[in-house]
């Protein structure tokens, strides 16, 4: 059903199409909607039988869900940023013990600073943990990538991360179609959990394991997402079978068969990247668009494919490997590997900062002339920066840096009106 | 003829009865068909208190959930010594998850259970006092406050003896750990205020908290199955000793938890809602140097650089218990 709604809305009714039985939920900003909105709806009685938990913390939010996911109940929480950090200890634990939880991350950023505008480092920090990691361009996709997350999940016993952009997707209210129960009923079979605590027949689960073992354990958590990387698309045309509509899948290209320069994002800010490119191919430019959706497993055979025709890309990414520049980046460099392809990588949107298109357009253009630095930052205010470096120069007890900095910010806007 | 009640614990321990005892009054450890529900050959040190409570407990609670239990375990020394892969002494439905989320992963189990319907499945959680009050206390406020239907039992062995025995914050004072070491002019751990979880437990006002040692089997298994036939958070603290981290004997196990028990130092009762409802009373009081001397943890504090005044604010804290709690029989007329 066609509805305008805001993101969060639309993924807590997503959510409470896929059946779910436990949710764990604790407050944090950009996701505190999605929780609420499925708060309402449990107590209500809508969800029943679906228990919904106020936890105290977001790792003891995991904690439950890893509890309730182990005793083959179908566990939903979600979470962001801090949170997200609060609980990787047992993010990590539920993707050892192979449990199918899914969780959506509405990307933050990570402080200090504390910041609670989106970028992506809260998620690309756990892109280890072992859990799958699905990034929505709209709240469309944020719908659709819930829904094929329980199944592939639950089918391959592990958990999926559904990544979407703080505020820019979550907050906004565009036109989505929600599926309707019957629809989600025959693309999602009830959860039939392949380890469960059961005092009928009992099992240990979490055993500690030695040297002799543990490496064959690891080694099954990467098979598991090698086994993604087939399943995913497979399971995104099945999905459109029955919903309609092209949603998830490994990568997508826009505009880019005859392209020179392709734009490799992740998130919400494809949305604008096709704008741009749009307005460039209209003036000539060779330029095309990948857009990445399962950044874990990373799917390194369909991004190479996409690039290897083209003669250079640039990898727009809201996230910062710090000390060494990008980490979308890196893992795209890995994908084209002896390629000879000119690779750069731009680090944008930091900490909610706005991507114009008046920015992405000279970026864009600087980087077909090949004349970008390997790292580029882009919008960073240099007098700012270096105004700092400098104050650190001459003075040893230089003070708080984001404290500095917003003075500075503060001192040359003042100039500007003053 | 008159009537001679059968007193069974002229000999200090109430087990000896068990012969003298009908069928059904008889302990569960007592029946040759108790559920063994952690089963021998895991690798528990010689004498461990840890394994004897949680045997004790666990076989218990099996009995009054008529074998329809799931426990949640703790990273410490019970979850190292039952489960070393590829085996596991555990006859119950199991999981180890962190060290610190027991709590929390025992509520998801508890909700699985009962969005599914399952009412007949109980859960427990259990840890040692590092999982308990120090990394796990959190969640297990989070339990608490909710009133989750758990009952978690902490196995306090009064440190960090799976890592080392080093500090927890239920380390007695004065006593030697591996980060409290036995030097300087004040040896051993300090003299903090200490975090009384079974009163903090109380002060969240769940329905059911008790304290108990492994000198005591039948108190133990009196608690563990009331607490069973009860719902919402219930908190059960047994005093096991350590034999590896106190220096004790590892025949001397039971001896020691009875001696915490009879000079004060650890107080047995049980509590309803916030309120306490019965004290297990000091049957033969002894100063409470006879407690610290078998343990080498307390060593420093005997011999030729003996601290009587460290001793005699052990004992003022083991008065205060026996004060506060009433533990000493009223002397009646």
């Amino acid at each position: 059903m066609l509805k305008q709604t805001e993101g969060s809305k639309a993924v807590a009714e997503a959510i409470a199409l896929c059946r779910p039985e436990v949710i764990c939920a604790y407050p944090i900003s950009p996701q505190t909607h999605i929780v609420e909105a499925l708060g309402e709806m449990v107590k209500a009685g809508e969800l029943a039988p679906c228990e919904f938990i106020n936890v105290e913390s977001e790792f003891a939010a995991m904690s439950v869900a890893i509890g309730s996911s182990a005793a083959g109940a179908r566990s939903y929480t979600a979470t962001a940023s801090q949170g997200l950090l609060f609980m990787v200890e047992a993010v990590y634990n539920a993707a050892g013990l192979g449990l199918p939880i899914v969780m959506t991350v509405a990307n933050r950023a990570i402080g200090a600073p504390i910041n609670i505008w989106n970028d992506h480092s809260d998620s690309l920090s756990q892109r280890d943990s072992g859990w799958m990691q699905l990034f929505a361009e709209t709240n469309q996709e944020a719908v659709d990538l819930h829904i094929q997350a329980f199944r592939l999940a639950e089918e391959l016993s592990m958990p999926i991360m559904v990544c979407m952009d703080g505020f820019i997707l979550t907050h906004a209210f565009e036109r989505v179609d929600i599926p309707a129960q019957e629809q989600v009923d025959a693309y999602l079979p009830p959860f039939d959990p392949r380890q469960v605590l059961d005092p009928a027949e009992p099992v240990s689960i979490g055993a500690m394991v030695g040297p002799e073992a543990f490496m064959e354990v690891k080694y099954l958590a990467h098979a598991k997402q090698m086994q993604a990387l087939e399943r995913i698309p497979q399971l995104a045309d099945e999905f459109k079978k029955i919903f309609g509509r092209d949603s998830g899948g490994l990568v997508r290209t826009y505009r880019a068969d005859d392209a020179e320069t392709m734009i490799v994002a992740m998130g919400s800010v494809l949305g604008t990247i096709k704008d741009v490119v749009d307005e460039m191919r209209a003036e000539g430019h060779k330029i095309g668009v990948l857009g990445i959706i399962s950044f874990r497993p990373f799917p390194l055979e369909q991004v190479r494919a996409a690039l290897i025709k083209s003669k250079r890309f640039i990898v727009l990414e809201k996230s910062l490997a710090v000390g060494m520049g990008g980490i979308v980046a890196t893992n795209v460099r890995m994908a084209v590997t002896g390629s000879g392809l000119r690779g750069f990588t731009a680090i944008a949107g930091l900490g909610g900062r706005a991507i114009p298109k008046s920015s992405l357009h000279k970026l864009f253009r600087q980087a077909e002339q090949e004349k970008l630095e390997p790292v580029t930052f882009v919008d960073l205010d240099w007098d700012v920066v270096n105004k700092q470096l400098e104050r650190e120069k001459q003075n040893r007890r230089s003070g708080p840096i984001a404290e500095n900095i917003l003075f500075d910010k503060g001192m040359s806007s003042s100039a500007k009106f003053g | 003829m008159s009537f001679q009640p059968v007193k069974f614990y002229q000999t200090g321990t109430y087990t000896v009865g068990n012969r003298l005892l009908a069928p059904d009054e008889r302990s569960v450890q007592a029946n040759q068909m108790r559920g063994n529900s952690i089963n021998s050959g895991h690798r528990a040190c010689q004498g461990c208190g840890e394994a004897l409570g949680a045997r004790y407990a666990i076989d218990a609670a099996m009995v009054e959930s008529n074998g329809q239990l799931i426990a949640a375990n703790a990273t410490g020394c019970l979850e190292v010594f039952s489960t070393p892969y590829p085996e596991s002494s555990w006859q119950v439905p199991w999981i180890h998850s962190l060290f610190g989320n027991t709590a929390a992963v025992a509520t998801g189990i508890a909700a699985a259970m009962k969005a599914k319907g399952r009412h007949e499945v109980r859960v427990v959680a259990q840890g040692g006092d590092g999982g308990t009050t120090d990394i796990g206390f959190g969640c297990l406020s989070g339990m608490f406050e909710r009133n989750d239907d758990v009952l978690y039992i902490c196995y306090d062995n009064e440190g960090y003896m799976n890592t080392g025995v080093q500090r927890s914050s239920a380390t007695p004072p004065a006593a030697r750990t591996a980060t409290t070491m036995p030097v300087g002019p004040e040896p051993g751990n300090v003299f903090g205020q200490g975090k009384n979880v079974p009163e903090i437990a109380m002060a969240h006002g769940i329905p059911y908290v008790a304290t108990a040692t492994v000198a005591d089997l039948r108190d133990l298994e009196y608690k563990v199955r009331k607490a069973m036939r009860m719902h919402g958070a219930r908190y059960i603290q047994i005093f096991v000793p350590c034999p590896l981290g106190w220096g004790t004997a590892s025949h001397d196990t039971i001896r020691i938890a009875r001696l915490a028990k009879e000079s004060g130092m650890f107080p047995v009762f049980e509590a309803e809602h916030g309120e306490v409802t019965s004290v297990l009373k000091i049957r033969n009081k002894v100063a409470i140097g006879e407690y610290l001397k078998p343990q080498k943890r307390f060593a420093h504090l005997f011999g030729k650089h003996a601290h009587p005044e460290t001793v005699a604010r052990l004992q003022a804290i083991a008065d205060r218990n026996i004060r506060k709690y009433g533990l000493l029989e009223e002397e009646t007329d």
